[in-house]
């Protein structure tokens, strides 16, 4: 017999408590990955500082790894937002993917129109396209009753396959050789970057739509019915909330964002559209929404997080040749011991007494 | 006299000495698309690099597994921070990164595999695959029965399609009957979707199966199923002992140890560098015990025919898949044709897109 049992607390850990869970789990899921480190014959302490280095010591790592947690933030809002409905968005990738081509269609129609005009349309364009990849699994789901996890996990392919099409044939740059990409935007079409930093004002973007959604849930009353409806859906249809309603508004508003973040990528990082731009950002920002608990600012914290260990494991591969895998294993390893972790913020340890 | 003798022999001596001192030490950094133990084309860059970290005086380091795209230019970034000095990227996405970041560090020297963009301190560079995918094509349009050729193709853009035009080139030089039916994985490596592709390729009475990708998937696919094969960019021969007629074969060791040579005597000028057959850096692998002795000797002359620059493969009459003559007799096709090939020669089944 095991000399402890697990006690469900009475109140769920405070914000201190939570914090000092998340961040023991972090450490624990370091150490193992130290320890990995070793056993791949790689001094484990050299190799962790050069990680962090790589990701946040310097202005330029700092620079890439926010660089980097743009679109993988605004795709982890987007999927939160529909998660706090307990709908299980898997479909950010494709809604990414949406976004980019709805961004791209714009730019590539209207390359002449003037900046303030052509970046808000392609915006536009963008939401809707993200926000349709998000409307037709939901619509599914009320009229078919189909399960929207397969069903937005299958779209992603779709979309994918649609994005391959454009830039194969009518969007493919005449120029290129007949390589897979379209035209490059024209000027007006591309967001820019801050000031001298590499940065571009997609951060901006970031820091409004957090704020705009973290207000939406505290404040309004459909934020409100969301959340409550999440928490138990019997018992919102019993109180007379409009369930099926609020499934349909979360998918769309979950493929916007992915849209955006789309529309950011195909604009600012990439400047036009090619297969390439699919790195799977859908998929972490599962990841990133899990580990944050939903929170917009943690989904902040979480993206730059994950974004900077992709980025400081290149300089991992680059300065002490560890395979590149190492990376995914250290992202599977958080999201394990957080996951794991999450435990103790309901629960608690027991000892048993002698008797 | 002799002291004169003398002290010009310690003066030249001293003057040798302190110029191999004065030779820095070289950082040479590869840039992988997919991981080195792909066994296929990232392998055999890795053999490449491994040629160069021999030399005296130079240290190599390489990212692998890095997508095509803005994160490209990120570790190109970080590299030439590094104080790298020669910087090879080995996919063609790698191309716009590329360009960016070699305005960025005009001291650097950059080299991009694939591609067709130059700038003042970037060069670009490929090899003549081609030469060796036509001889391969001899092979398989020998040894098929059923004149059904699988070819497992990976993104319809002019590098591949230029193999496959070759290798169905060299299949109906030997087998005018046979036809060479392609499919697109539209991957680099996915060693499950490549396999099954191969297996889907089998299912219509392919004989004989190729490919493009960095997997070696088809030719388990082969060996499973108990026909032939023939690899791509190394010798894949231990993953299909039964199947693996032969493959074209990179040695990139050779065209990177020149190129790090030029740059460290200062000789280095950006180029398109397209080398071939003659200059080593593409080459045909051993040919499995199923090959007849008589089929080798025919290939083997043919191979010395392409090394003397007496077989230039793309020469008219060349005709398009509607049978159509793309190109008249006795015309050879330029660089830059080749480079934008989008169209499949006769005896191809499949399309471009």
């Amino acid at each position: 017999m095991l000399p402890m049992r697990i006690v469900k607390r009475q109140e769920p850990l405070g914000f201190g408590g939570s914090f000092f869970v998340i961040f023991s789990a972090l450490v624990v899921s370091l150490l193992l990955s130290a320890f990995l480190l070793f056993l791949g014959g790689t001094p484990p302490v050299r190799g962790m500082s050069v990680l962090f280095q790589g990701a946040f010591g310097s202005r330029w790592a700092l620079e890439d790894s926010v660089l980097k947690a743009i679109p993988i933030f605004l795709c982890s809002l987007g999927v939160a937002v529909a998660f706090r409905l307990k709908i299980w968005n898997i479909g950010a990738e494709g809604q990414f993917a949406l976004g980019a081509i709805g961004a791209t269609w714009i730019a590539l129609s209207f390359p002449a129109w003037p900046k303030h005009f052509l970046l808000p349309a392609m915006i536009v364009m963008a939401m809707v396209g993200g926000g349709l990849w998000g409307l037709i699994p939901a619509l599914l789901r009320q009229r078919l009753k189909t399960n929207e996890i397969i069903v937005t996990l299958m779209m992603n392919y779709i979309a994918i396959l649609l994005l391959d099409y454009l830039v194969y044939g009518v969007w493919k740059d005449p120029r290129s050789f007949g390589f897979p990409m379209t035209p490059m935007f024209s000027e007006q079409a591309i967001v820019g970057k801050i000031g001298s930093t590499s940065i571009n004002w997609g951060l901006a973007h970031c820091l409004i739509l957090g704020l705009v959604v973290w207000v939406f849930f505290r404040f309004t009353r459909v934020g409100f019915e969301i959340k409550a409806s999440g928490d138990n859906v019997r018992a919102a249809r019993y109180a007379g909330l409009p369930y099926d309603r609020l499934v349909v508004l979360v998918m769309v508003l979950s493929g916007a964002l992915a849209g955006w973040a789309g529309f950011l990528e195909a604009s600012a990082t990439v400047n036009r559209l090619q297969p390439s731009i699919m790195v799977g950002y859908g998929y972490t920002a599962i990841v990133v929404a899990w580990l944050a608990r939903l929170h917009p600012a943690s989904i902040g914290v979480a993206a730059i997080l994950l974004a900077g260990l992709r980025v400081g494991v290149e300089s991992l591969q680059l300065d002490l040749q560890v395979p590149s895998a190492f990376g995914g294993i250290i992202e599977g390893l958080i999201l394990l011991t957080v996951l794991a972790g999450g435990l103790f913020t309901h629960y608690r340890f027991a000892w048993r007494r002698k008797i | 006299m002799r002291v004169t003798k003398v002290l010009l022999a310690l003066l030249l001596t001293l003057w040798v000495g302190s110029a191999v001192a004065a030779e820095k030490e070289m950082k040479v950094g590869f840039i992988y698309v997919s991981p080195v133990g792909d066994a296929g084309y990232s392998y055999s860059h890795d053999v490449g690099r491994q040629a160069v970290a021999k030399m005296p005086g130079v240290t190599t380091s390489y990212v692998e597994a890095v997508p095509e795209g803005p994160d490209s230019e990120r570790v190109m970034q970080n590299m030439a921070r590094k104080d790298f000095d020669i910087i090879f990227a080995t996919s063609f996405g790698y191309m716009d990164s590329m360009v960016k970041v070699a305005k960025q560090f005009p001291k650097t020297v950059f080299l991009h595999c694939s591609g067709f963009k130059m700038a003042e301190n970037m060069g670009n560079y490929f090899g003549r695959i081609y030469q060796a995918r036509y001889l391969s094509g001899i092979v398989a349009g020998a040894m098929t029965k059923s004149n059904t050729i699988g070819y497992v193709a990976a993104f319809p853009i002019p590098e591949v399609i230029r193999g496959i035009n070759a290798f169905t080139l060299g299949v109906r030089s030997v087998n005018p009957k046979a036809t060479v039916r392609v499919v697109w994985t539209k991957t680099w490596y996915d060693p499950a979707t490549e396999k099954e592709a191969g297996k889907s390729l089998l299912d219509v009475g392919a004989d004989v199966i190729a490919q493009h990708q960095d997997s070696p998937g088809p030719q388990e696919a082969a060996e499973e199923k108990g026909v032939y094969s023939v690899g791509y960019n190394t010798d894949m021969a231990k993953f299909a002992p039964k199947a693996h007629l032969t493959a074209p074969v990179w040695n990139w060791g050779v065209y990177y140890t020149k190129v790090v040579d030029a740059v460290r005597k200062g000789t280095w000028k950006p180029e398109a560098a397209w080398p071939g057959m003659v200059d080593g850096i593409v080459d045909l692998a051993p040919f499995g015990p199923m090959v007849p002795k008589e089929l080798q000797d025919k290939v083997n002359a043919e191979k010395a025919k392409i090394i003397a620059g007496q077989q230039k493969i793309f020469v008219g009459p060349i005709k398009d898949q509607s049978g159509a003559v793309k190109v008249a007799a006795g015309v050879l096709m330029t660089d830059p044709e080749l480079l934008g090939f989008t169209w499949f020669v006769e005896g191809v089944i499949g399309n471009t897109q």
